[in-house]
């Protein structure tokens, strides 16, 4: 069953392409701005790096979290998925996996690149791949509860943003931590292990918040 | 006497009237004395002048926004787990008072550090993680005001107020740490001063007003929340709406 939904979702993002670009440039686009709005000195950019590069990941991965379950709610797939015998945990699980490949991986992978634009130390560089993959499934799984709760209202695009970006804070803290302790010269370990435990955290809590706040929307 | 009858909105609405004198007027005297106590009785501070007066009100404020979030989400979750409507109800009017005396405290926070930090806003883990209460309450008001549909509204409300509830700790957590990493940035509180008895008192005293207005204005608040979402009951035809 998760494997089938997994399964299911990777191949209709696969069918809409664009989308999965549109979320990477606009990551690309944002993390861009920072540098013509501060101005081009290294040494500014580079303390301000970790911080910006996590800020427009938490903002792209916000963006494509209206599609996590609105295409389903709107052909009813969603109502079948839930009348399965399967547990509803799954079908949770399944697309928010779902989401974070098509949407999450796509960041992380393109994030060394970002990061050379603000001479970021190599080094670093696998700090903050490392935090980021640690820290997306946070990321995708707080974000799913939003996304289950404004489905089908008016304005929920705006409205799951100040629902989702502070409890997202804590991940923000984490990740952007570590890269930044990785730039002073200091280990990123603490940081990431705390991101690790928020990330197994959230794994156990929100798809059960998830489920129920879907089973309120659809019902 | 059977207390499970006033869980239905119905017979609560009268109990409700009767009771808010008895909170109003102990809360306005309590508000009096308490100003009485805080201004003329306790001592000029000879660190921070009289500046510091405005803690009266400014720490009440910044316990009842925290407790009142506890308090709301326990409602919502009563509400959401038995499906009772008062309690949900009793959500929605609380949110309002907590995210009221959250700002209050965020702006006499800021009154205050000017003349004693120099600065109005600076980024310490109390007043960081205040301003992101401040945020949660906001974010579950416009989630209720969002959905039409009250029953929906009660019960998404309330999956987000445990949510919060959960991670406020969380929150409180990283964004102590998240200061302490970030030293420079930070300004000490002055030295932990003795607090002279009168300060004391005035500041119990104004938590006391705090808390009895926060109960007055919350059941008149109920009392709207209860006419607006029972118009449509007959019991209620000869209320003036």
């Amino acid at each position: 069953m998760l494997r089938w939904i997994v399964w299911r979702d990777l191949t209709l993002a696969w069918r809409r392409r664009a989308d999965i670009l549109s979320t990477v440039f606009f990551f690309i686009i944002v993390v861009s701005l920072f540098p013509l709005g501060i101005g081009p000195e290294t040494e500014l950019l580079r303390s301000i790096a970790p911080g910006v590069i996590w800020v427009a990941a938490l903002l792209a991965s916000m963006l494509s979290l209206n599609r996590l379950f609105a295409n389903d709610h709107q052909d009813g797939t969603l109502e079948q998925l839930l009348l399965t015998p399967q547990p509803v945990f799954m079908v949770v699980l399944g697309k928010v996996l779902a989401h974070w490949i098509v949407s999450e991986i796509p960041l992380v992978l393109i994030a060394p690149l970002v990061g050379l634009q603000f001479d970021i130390p190599n080094d670093t560089l696998w700090i903050l791949v490392l935090s980021l993959l640690i820290g997306t499934p946070v990321l995708s799984l707080i974000g799913s509860v939003g996304a289950a709760l404004t489905l089908g209202l008016r304005g929920g695009g705006v409205l799951i943003s100040i629902l989702v970006l502070p409890l997202y804070i804590p991940a923000l803290i984490f990740g952007a931590g570590a890269v930044e302790a990785s730039i002073m010269g200091t280990t990123p370990a603490p940081h990431l292990y705390l991101l690790g435990a928020s990330a197994i955290v959230s794994l156990i809590f929100s798809p059960w918040a998830t489920a129920a706040a879907l089973r309120i929307s659809v019902e | 006497m059977n207390l499970y009858k006033y869980a239905s909105p119905a017979t609560f609405y009268p109990l409700a009237g009767k009771m808010i004198p008895w909170f109003a007027i102990p809360s306005a005297i309590l508000f009096a004395v308490g100003m009485y106590v805080g201004f003329f009785v306790a001592p000029t501070d000879f660190q921070q002048g009289d500046a510091y007066r405005i803690i009266f009100i400014h720490v009440p404020a910044a316990w009842m926004g925290m407790f009142l979030y506890v308090l709301m989400a326990i409602y919502a979750g009563i509400g959401w787990a038995f499906n009772a409507r008062l309690a949900s109800m009793m959500a929605s009017a609380l949110a309002i008072t907590g995210a009221m005396f959250t700002l209050l405290s965020l702006v006499t926070g800021a009154l205050w550090g000017k003349p004693t930090w120099g600065t109005y806003w600076a980024w310490d883990a109390r007043m960081t993680s205040t301003l992101i209460l401040l945020f949660l309450y906001i974010g579950f008001i416009s989630l209720q005001s969002a959905i039409d549909d009250t029953r929906r509204a009660d019960r998404a409300g309330a999956v987000l107020a445990l949510v919060g509830v959960i991670n406020v700790p969380i929150i409180y957590f990283s964004v102590q740490w998240w200061n302490t990493l970030h030293q420079g940035a930070s300004i000490r509180i002055l030295g932990k001063p003795t607090i002279a008895a009168p300060m004391l008192a005035a500041m119990l005293i104004m938590l006391a007003a705090c808390w009895f207005y926060s109960v007055a204005i919350v059941l008149i608040r109920l009392r709207c929340i209860i006419l607006e979402r029972e118009q449509n009951a007959s019991r209620f035809a000869e209320v003036n709406v």
